[in-house]
Formats: structure tokens, sequence, C-alpha cells
């Protein structure tokens, strides 16, 4: 049942490092996770990895296999022939720290810039909200700040300079389910996404929706309903004209 | 997206000095180290749409083979046939306007809506950013832009009308179901169904499917409200629509195909080249 | 080493970064005093996002009836009388409040059908009680904490310019040592940076450990590797005392198979909402554990358990639902039978007694969970479970109304590293709830402490500080040491082998044995590499932390000759009342640990009054209950 896999583990740092190649043990049911796990134990000790849930639940373990950004704790061995090499390199879209880690305080950063929650008027225990009305943005609270979808989106990974500009699809996630929240009482939501969070730079091309390990519909039940939003608000000039004569109420 | 600058020194031609390859970044030379063969979309996607484009160009510069005298099938290529080039029969909706000058498509003022409501289509847009701006060609996969600004200038700040080419889009829709509804017509002039009406109303359906999926539609339907729960009758709309909205790819490329083959059926037919399958009159 | 250390200068230091240290960070804030927060892993990783069932509050949503009194009551009787009564209460009494305010925050619970906070029924609450957010509860807790973090930090920003000015979040920073002054005294806390290795030195004249619980001790558990038993250690060696570490909690329900996520949780909603446990021969093998305490309270037929989930008023709950201690021996005994599963555990089944959408809707993150890392559809076939090590109730014994530690001033503990609020056994969703509400107690008890010092902050000496540095770096100054991952394993096998689920002395005084000779090879151990986040070093710094708390639970699991909630004696299989009312208190002894009895506290008559005289028979001894006041009052169906 079990058998000798090639694994290539990028190791360095910020200043340099490169494609290790190693021959480790893999047995049945196991993840990427856990053979990383046996090269520290057998091989290198100091290899460097995040991880803590091991259930695919916290989103620590983010990385890259053979290319593509996922968790290591839920790819499993069996999605690989026997004979295949496996590449496992840190997120390419943040800087590197060491080995599998890397710096996400852009991710940080970009959470503290979006207006909290702002509660309604009502105390505590007094909230009354309907099922059907939080499920919206229940969907984006399954997020597990994997921070896969900002590792992915080439808007950030491929553009360095856009980071200021775009806060990338975590955050517009948390754009939309603060403005579907049925009792947060601010109204600028779609602006701020616009103004700030530079939503009209997303070109809906759906890696992040691709990569996501919680399944959310990223782009279909957040982005493009916040891009639908922003043209009710700025772009369409019936909502314009009937603001302007009063039939609408902004 | 503006302003595309390959970078020579990547040799594979992408750019990725001010991407993956960013100072701090992990040093990894390769722009992707994806193993599998992810190109293979973008191809098919543009080999698709260009195939499609042609036949279209070429169908709709022939001028004839579009109208079915003698059971009124029109393909939706020169829908809404409504001026005087047009054959007479072919005019169900009246004659609005003179005689078109010579290659002016018949159908010229509602093909720009097909066009512009696909091309601005949440869908059709991630296509054809990914299969011919390569921005990116796949997930992971560096692209070969060195600037990119997205949808926040001129032109591409115009995708936000898409709202508007889906209301027009559901007049499109509605004459191509007249259309069909004329395709009842028999050879004696009366009632009549052949496999040519049947394809007109399939036609017709998908492209109602299509539209109802649209995302536009989903927000105006019910999306755009805060409270689901005061607005019951919205909120089921809304449901029925993102089922369908979940679709919306296979949609578009089921409308595609149901157009060209409801026009090339009616081109062979219009044509001699087949008969038609009638199932009475 | 001078140039090597980072100095910060704050009022409360909150070391852990959960839900009890992050409600105690807002607590602190708000009480107007400069906070850091210490977090081991990245900002919302910690391990609160595991939690599923949800967060245990007499808010009365579903039912009516629910109280206060009510909620105490099931609390003292899943921790078989062993509690701080006092803890029992103030968590029973404030936990409403503490959910109520997590909506002010933004959180979003499921809803019942008039719009308030749906609650769901849990093993050992006698009526349904658990918030919750599908079976993510933990994941909403800690991301509307953070997010709560997050925007006091704005307020601040707005104010000073700075968000950090108040509110500070050091991400992956380890604490290695508590700095005191020559009393005793709080003065500061002594780390860290995993990612540069670089030390970083905090004064503060408050420390709260909010560090969580040392599963990692153990070779199959739920938890994450943080569970490292931090601020045990860091309690113990500062001079305060851990309470009944014999305690842990064994949870019935762990993945067993594939190998990797061996231990990982099934949540007992799975249960709640209908799960049922099967043996090889397909026998639904609960009805068989009813103990006596509980005979009556459970139904005895399958038909009557079944019933129950529709119709909770007439019919008694299915024994499936039973405290976690019960249904975790129930599984052991049955797999030791010779009745268990292939690979070692019992049948969680669920995709017969439910149709596939209703679980999908009820259980999302657990057809998840199976789906992608055991490639096993729930709502098709049955899932394979077994114990896994969970929870320790046991911790640092605290004041329950401030959450101070014993004997040493300046030093707060909340949430599961803290002891005495679930005495030998908790009730699931009692642990989301007791973060909140002794978390806001620690925040506001340690910046009460801090706002009396005044000036009058403590000072530490320099030596202290540089023999903690030393300490740090001992690892990289041997060669030729033992590798820590090898020593790792061997304490979680004893653990697992000796202490585990059923215990005898002559096993405990192995493990005892095994633990002497793994203290002293850590002693020796070498790792390679640099401090740049190095995993082998900070395994070897963690590894003094795991022995020095495992050989608490061992010397306290040997003392105890009884067997009562998550401590099981094979050699003394009953429950007696003399042991009932002593705590066992575990304090550093130079290099060793030493274990002692004390008695606990007598509970107060009002709260004795909501018991009738028969159950208390079953706890208290003779003299005890000759004492007890009043008679019981008028019972809304505390004995049915």
């Amino acid at each position: 049942m079990s058998y000798d896999a090639r694994f290539r583990v990028w190791r360095g740092d910020a200043d340099g490092g490169e494609l290790v190649d190693y021959t480790v043990e893999v047995n049945e049911g196991e993840v990427v996770l856990d053979i990383i796990h046996r090269l520290q134990a057998t091989q290198s000790g100091d290899l460097a990895v995040r991880w803590n849930c091991k259930a695919g639940k916290c989103g620590s373990c983010s990385a890259e296999v053979n290319g593509m950004p996922r968790l290591l704790c839920m790819t499993r061995m069996s999605t690989f022939t026997e004979t295949e090499t496996v590449t496992v390199t840190p997120l390419r879209a943040f800087p590197v720290i060491r080995d599998l880690v890397t710096d996400v305080s852009f991710n940080y950063a970009k959470a503290r810039q979006i207006p909290a929650f702002a509660p309604p008027d009502l105390a505590p225990g007094e909230y009354r909200m309907q099922q059907v009305d939080v499920e919206r943005s229940q969907e984006f609270r399954k997020c597990i700040e994997c921070f896969l979808c900002q590792d992915t989106c080439h808007v950030v990974r491929d553009h360095e300079s856009n980071k200021e500009a775009f806060a990338g699809p975590r955050f517009l996630i948390r754009a939309a389910e603060l403005d579907m929240h049925p009792l947060d009482a601010r109204e600028d939501r779609a602006d701020f996404a616009r103004d700030e969070q530079g939503i009209g730079m997303c070109n809906i091309t759906k890696c992040c929706t691709e990569v996501c390990p919680e399944h959310i519909k990223i782009t279909d039940n957040a982005i493009i309903p916040m891009k639908e939003r922003v043209v009710g608000r700025h772009y369409d000039p019936l909502v314009w004209l009937g603001t302007k004569i009063g039939l609408r109420k902004r | 997206m503006s302003e595309t600058r390959l970078d020579p020194a990547s040799g594979g031609g992408g750019s990725v000095a001010g991407g993956v390859g960013s100072p701090g970044r992990a040093q990894i030379p390769e722009r992707t180290l994806r193993g599998d063969r992810w190109w293979v979309q973008p191809v098919i996607i543009v080999t698709l749409l260009v195939l499609w484009l042609l036949y279209a160009l070429v169908r709709t510069s022939m001028q004839r083979y579009y109208f079915v005298e003698t059971y009124h099938y029109l393909t939706p290529f020169y829908s809404p046939c409504v001026t005087a080039s047009c054959v007479p029969d072919a005019r169900h909706l009246g004659t609005w306007m003179g005689e078109l000058p010579p290659l002016v498509p018949y159908a010229f003022f509602l093909l720009p809506i097909l066009l512009g409501f696909r091309l601005t289509c949440y869908y059709y847009r991630k296509a054809y950013y990914r299969s011919f701006w390569l921005s990116p060609p796949a997930c992971a996969v560096a692209e070969p832009h060195a600037r990119y600004t997205g949808e926040t200038r001129f032109p591409l700040i115009l995708q936000n009308v898409h709202r508007y080419f889906f209301y027009a889009a559901l007049v499109v829709s509605g004459m191509n179901t007249l259309d069909a509804f004329d395709g009842f017509h028999g050879k004696d002039g009366g009632i009549g169904m052949g496999l040519g009406t049947l394809i007109m109303l399939v036609n017709a359906g998908f492209l109602w499917l299509y539209t109802a999926s649209c995302h536009s539609c989903r927000h105006l339907i019910g999306g755009r409200l805060k409270h689901f729960s005061r607005h019951p009758v919205r909120y089921r709309a809304w449901t029925v629509v993102s089922r369908l909205n979940t679709r919306h790819m296979q949609l578009a490329w089921t409308t595609l195909a149901t157009l060209m083959v409801t026009d090339a059926y009616i081109a062979l037919v219009a044509s001699g080249a087949v008969t038609d399958l009638r199932f009475f009159n | 080493m001078a140039a090597d250390l980072e100095h910060f200068e704050y009022d409360v230091v909150i070391v852990g970064a959960g839900g009890a240290g992050l409600r105690a960070a807002i607590a602190a804030r708000e009480a107007g005093l400069r906070t850091a927060i210490i977090c081991k892993s990245l900002f919302g990783k910690a391990h609160t996002v595991m939690a599923e069932g949800g967060i245990a509050a007499s808010m009365g949503n579903v039912n009516s009836n629910d109280s206060w009194q009510v909620h105490f009551r099931d609390t003292m009787r899943g921790g078989k009388f062993l509690n701080s009564w006092r803890m029992a209460e103030l968590h029973a009494k404030e936990a409403p409040d503490r959910v109520w305010e997590l909506e002010t925050y933004g959180a979003l619970f499921d809803r019942t059908p008039d719009g308030r906070i749906s609650q769901r029924n849990f093993g050992g609450h006698e009526y349904p009680r658990l918030a919750h957010v599908g079976d993510r509860t933990g994941l909403e807790l800690i991301r509307t904490l953070q997010q709560k973090i997050v925007s006091l930090q704005q307020d601040d920003e707005r104010e000073t310019g700075d968000p950090e000015s108040r509110l500070k979040v050091f991400a992956e920073v380890t604490i290695t040592d508590l700095l005191q002054d020559p009393s005793g005294a709080i003065a500061g806390a002594f780390g860290y940076w995993r990612e540069s290795g670089r030390f970083v030195r905090f004064n503060a004249p408050a420390v709260v450990l909010a560090t969580g619980g040392i599963g990692k001790s153990f070779k199959v558990t739920s938890n994450s590797w943080e569970y490292t038993g931090d601020g045990h250690a860091l309690a113990l060696r500062a001079g305060s005392t851990l309470v009944n570490m014999e305690f842990i909690q064994f949870h019935p329900t762990g993945m067993v198979w594939p190998p990797s996520v061996k231990g990982i949780l099934v949540t007992e909603s799975v249960r709640g909402d209908g799960g049922v446990l099967k043996n090889s021969e397909g026998k639904r093998f609960m009805f068989d554990y009813v103990p006596d305490v509980f005979r009556g309270q459970y139904a005895e037929t399958e038909e009557e358990g079944d019933r129950w989930y529709t119709d909770p008023d007439t019919n008694k709950r299915p024994p499936e639902l039973l405290p976690r201690d019960e249904v975790a021996r129930a599984i052991n005994s049955e797999v030791k039978a010779g009745r268990g599963s292939p690979h070692g555990g019992v049948f969680l089944d669920i995709a017969s007694r439910r149709p596939p959408e209703e679980i999908l809707k009820k259980l999302p993150s657990m057809h998840h969970q199976f789906k992608e890392l055991a490639d096993v559809d729930i709502t098709k076939e049955a899932m394979e479970v077994g114990p896994t090590c969970h929870y320790v109730m046991g911790g640092v014994e605290v004041d329950p109304d401030t959450a101070a530690a014993a004997g040493v001033p300046g030093l707060f503990a909340a949430g599961e590293v803290s002891g005495g609020m679930h005495g030998s056994n908790r009730l699931g969703g009692n642990s989301l709830s007791d973060l909140l509400v002794f978390g806001a107690r620690a925040g506001t008890g340690a910046a009460a402490y801090v706002l009396a010092l005044g000036d009058r902050r403590p000072d530490v000496d320099q030596a202290v500080v540089d023999a903690a540095a030393a300490a740090a770096l001992a690892p990289f100054e041997e060669e030729g040491g033992e590798n820590p991952y090898t020593l790792h394993q061997e304490m979680q096998q004893t653990m697992n082998d000796l202490v585990g689920i059923i215990r005898t002395a002559a096993e405990i005084e192995r493990a005892l044995e095994r633990l002497e000779d793994l203290k002293a090879r850590a002693e020796h151990l070498t790792v390679e590499g640099h401090r740049q986040f190095n995993p082998g070093w900070h395994l070897a710094l963690d590894l003094r932390n795991m022995l020095a708390v495992s050989e608490c639970v061992a010397r306290a699991a040997l003392l105890r000759q009884e067997s009562r909630g998550g401590h099981t004696r094979d050699d003394y299989p009953t429950m007696d009342p003399h042991w009932r009312g002593r705590n066992l208190i575990c304090s550093a002894d130079g290099d060793g640990i030493v274990v002692r009895e004390q008695p606990m506290p007598s509970m107060r008559g009002d709260l004795l009054a909501l018991f009738d005289t028969g159950e208390l028979a079953k706890y208290l001894t003779p003299d005890e209950l000759a004492a007890v006041p009043a008679p019981a009052t008028p019972t809304d169906g505390s004995g049915s």
C-alpha cells in the first residue's frame, strides 16, 4: 500500500531558493501535508510550512501543488499517479518568508480598510432576521481566509503594482456579505467596493471561484452582484433619471 | 487592460517581472508550474468562437436563403425582417422602412443588440478575456501583459451597460418567438408544422433561457434586495433565475449552437438542398 | 543579545487568539487599556474554528422553558458535580448576553421562523440550547471576534491616526516564559517571532493566558499543533497551580480513517440531528450503556428515541445523546469486544435515517469533510468513528469572578487553559460559551487589576530576561542530541496507551517512569538549521511544556481513585462521593511536579435547591446530604 514518491519542494527565502528533490514514503489515504510532515520528521527538520487544523477548516496550509493554489491538507495523494513528481511551492502572489511560508500581511491590511459591520439601532437580543435573508451572507462567512483566491487572482498575482488599488476576491465577498447583511446600517458598501476596493479591476475570469476550498461561488454570488449594485448606483441612466425626478430614492 | 508589452527577458513571452517574478516573492523562473494541459481550453474557445463568427459573417452577407416562403421560416440572423429589402412574406412584423443600401445586414439594428448582449455578458467576458486576451490564459498562469487596469477605464468600463443589452435582448427573444409562431405555416396557407418550426421553437426557448439566466436579470429581479423575506414573489423569481444562472455558460454555448443550427437548416431548406420534414400540412 | 530583542510596553498582554483571548482583548481594550494579542499562528486561525456544534446559552428561543437555572443544572450534572459551581453559575447566567453581543459585532446565526437565533439540541442539554451556524459555529465565532477587533482598531485609527495604538495583534509569536518581579508578580512575557526567530519582550503588569489545551500530548487527538499546553506550563513555571488535570475529554466520535485525519472530529450534531451509533452487527448498542445516574432520562427503546427528534416534550431522548464520556466509553467497550468497524471504530449512520437534502442542509461541513478527506459520502454510507482526545477539563486554577490565576498577581486565565468550570466532563456547546463568558471576565479582571496598580508596575531583572533567552536557544547549542520529533512521538504514544481513555494504577506508573526518562532526554535535543521559521526548534521548545503538563495529568490520574467524567480507572470503576469534594492541585516543585488534594467549597444553598434530593444522593456523601438546607423546589423536568 505504500510507495516512494518523488517530490520537488521549493526551499529558500526572499534572497533566493530552488526546487529541491526528495524521495519520500507515501501511504494509503495520505494528503500532501502528511508527506511534508514526513519530510520534516525524517529528512529536513527545518522545512518551514504553516498548518493548523489538518481538516480544511483553518486555511493555514495554503501553497501551490503542481502549479495550482491548494490547501496541502486537502490535496489527497491518490489524485497523483505513483510515478508522478509532485511539485510544492509557496504561494507566488505574496512575498516568501521561508520555504513554503509566505508573508500574507497584504490580506490583513486590506481587511482593516473595510468599514466594519454597522450595527442597527437595536438592543442586543432584539435582532430579528429571517433565515432567507441571512443565507446569502452566510455563504460568504464560510470563508476560511486561506487566501488562495487572493493568490490566484491575476490582478495582483501578475501585477504587484495593483496591490495598492485592488482588495482581492476575499474582501470583495466581505463587501458583498456586509451589503447583503439584513441589519447592516451602512448604505455605501457598493461605492466603497468601486472607489476603494477596485472592484472594476476584476475581469470576472473566475479563478478565485475555481480554487476556493469552501466552494464559495465568489464570482457569481458576490463579485457580479456587487458589480451590478455598482452599476445601479453609478452607471444606470434610468436610475440616475429616476433619482433626479424623485421616483426612486437612493 | 491597456498597453501590452511583452517582456523579452522572460523568453516564453510572459512578463513575470512585475508579477510572480517581483522582488521578495519566491524566485521561480517558470511562468507556471502547471503540468496539465491548461492551454487546451483557451484554444477550444478561440476556435469555436472564431468559427461561429465567420459563419455568422458569411451568412449575414449572403442576403439570400434566409426565408422559406412556403412555411414562413425566417432565420434569426435576418430577424426582424422589416425593410423593403426583405421578401414580402418575411415581413410579418410589418415594413418599417425602405430598401437598405447594399451590404447592410437586413437585421442591422438587431445584430448589434445580439452581439452587444453577448460581448458584455459576464460569461463571455470571462471566456474572451481568458482565451483571446490571455488575461489570464488559465488560473495561476502568468499573463503576458505588463499593465492591467481591468474594467475601470474606457472602453472596458462600458461593460457596465450589460443590463441595457439585457432589456434589449428580451425584445430579441420576443421577436424570435414571434418568428417561430409565424413558422406554423402550412403549404396551403393555413396552420402547419414541420421540423423547421420545431427547430425555431427550440431556438427561441433556449434564447429565453439564456436571457433569463443573465446575471443582470438575476440582480434586477431580486438580487438587489436586502430583505428577501419582505418580497416573497421576487424571492421566488430570484431562486428560479439563480438556478438558471448556474447554467449560464452552458446556455451561452447552447444558444450559439441553436442559432447556427436554425440558420443552417433554414438556409438548406430555402436553397432547396433539403426538403423540410413536415409533421402536418 | 540585546540587539536581537524587540521590546514593547503594554497594559495587558493576551497570550492566545482564540475565542477566549479575543474576547478578553475586546474587554481590556474597551476598558481603555493598551492591549497586545499574541497568536501562535496567523490571526483568525486559532483552534476555535474547529468547534462545530454551537454555543450553549439559555436564550429560550426554541423552548421557552429554558433558563439559566436549567443550564446550570445540566452543566453540573455533565461535570458530575465536580465543577466550580460559581463558574458554572456565572457561565449559565451570562452566556445569553455574550451571544447576543456577537450579533452586534456582525455574527449571522441560523434563525428560528420568528427571526430569533435558532438553537439546537445537544448531548446533556435538556432543551435545544446551542446557537449555531450550520456546523461551522466556531469559525463564525472567531471571525466575528476578529472583525470586532479590526473594528476597534478602525476606531483607534480615526481617533489617534494609528490603528495599532491601543490594540495590536502579534501574529506568529510564541511566548516561552512569563517575566516576574522578585515578589512573583507578573511584569511581562518573553517569546520569539516564529518567522524570524528574533526574540520579543513585552513589559506588562497583566497577562491573560488563553492558550487552549494540551491535546498534542496524545497520539489520537482532534487538536492542532498549537495545543501543546503552553499556558498550563507557563502558569506552572510562574508558580501558579493547575486543577483537576486528570480529566480529559475523549470525544466519542473522531474520524478513524484515513490515517492522516485520524482523530479529526465528527460533530455531535450528527447525533443530535438523527445519526445513530451501530456496531459491526448493525446493532444500536448505546441502549446497553445507559448508566444508573442517567436511567429514566433516556429512551429505553429505539421507537421512543426516534420519536424524540420530532416530539421532544413527551418522549425521552435517545442514548446516543448521553454525555460525551459515556458515549466514548461505550464505543471503546464495543471495539474491545470485537464488534468494531474495519478500521477500529464503530459506525455512525445518518445516511439511512435522513434524506440526503436534509443532511446536506444541516451538516454541510461534515459532508464536505468526509467527502474531501475520506472520500466518503455521508448521505450514502455510514461513517467510521472512534474516541479522540478532544478537550482538557483541568487547567489553571482561577478565581471564578475575575479569572485571576491562583498565586500569581497579574496572571489571568480563560477558556480551555483554565480549570474548574466543566468539572469532570464538559458538555458540548459549553466550550464556546465558556470562552465568551470567562474571556470577557478575564479581560475585565485584568483591566481592573492594572487600573488598581496605578504607577506601581512590577519590574523585571535583566538577568531573568537573559535566562529566558538562553533557555530558548539551548536546542541550538547541543550537538549530537536527540531529534525532537522522535521524542514527541514517544511521548504521544505513552500518553495514549497508558494515560488514555481507560486507566489503571500500574499503567500510569509505567507512564510516569517513561515521562521521567523523556524529561531527561529532552534536556539534550538537537535541532538543525537556523532560527528563521524552524519547526524543529519550535517543537523542541514546546516539548518541555507538553512534558510538564503530561506529568501533571499522570500524577493526578494516579491519585484520583475513582471513575468520574473524563477520568476512568479500571481499578476503581465507580464514582466515589468522597472524591466528589476534592480537587487535585498540581504545582511545580523545582524540576518536578507535585499534586495535592484540596477540598472544594460547598455549593450555595439556593443552587443546591435546584436539584431534588434523590439526584443529589448520587453525588454527595451522606454527611453533605444531611447538610443540604431547603427542600428541593418542585421540578420542571429535572428528573424526568
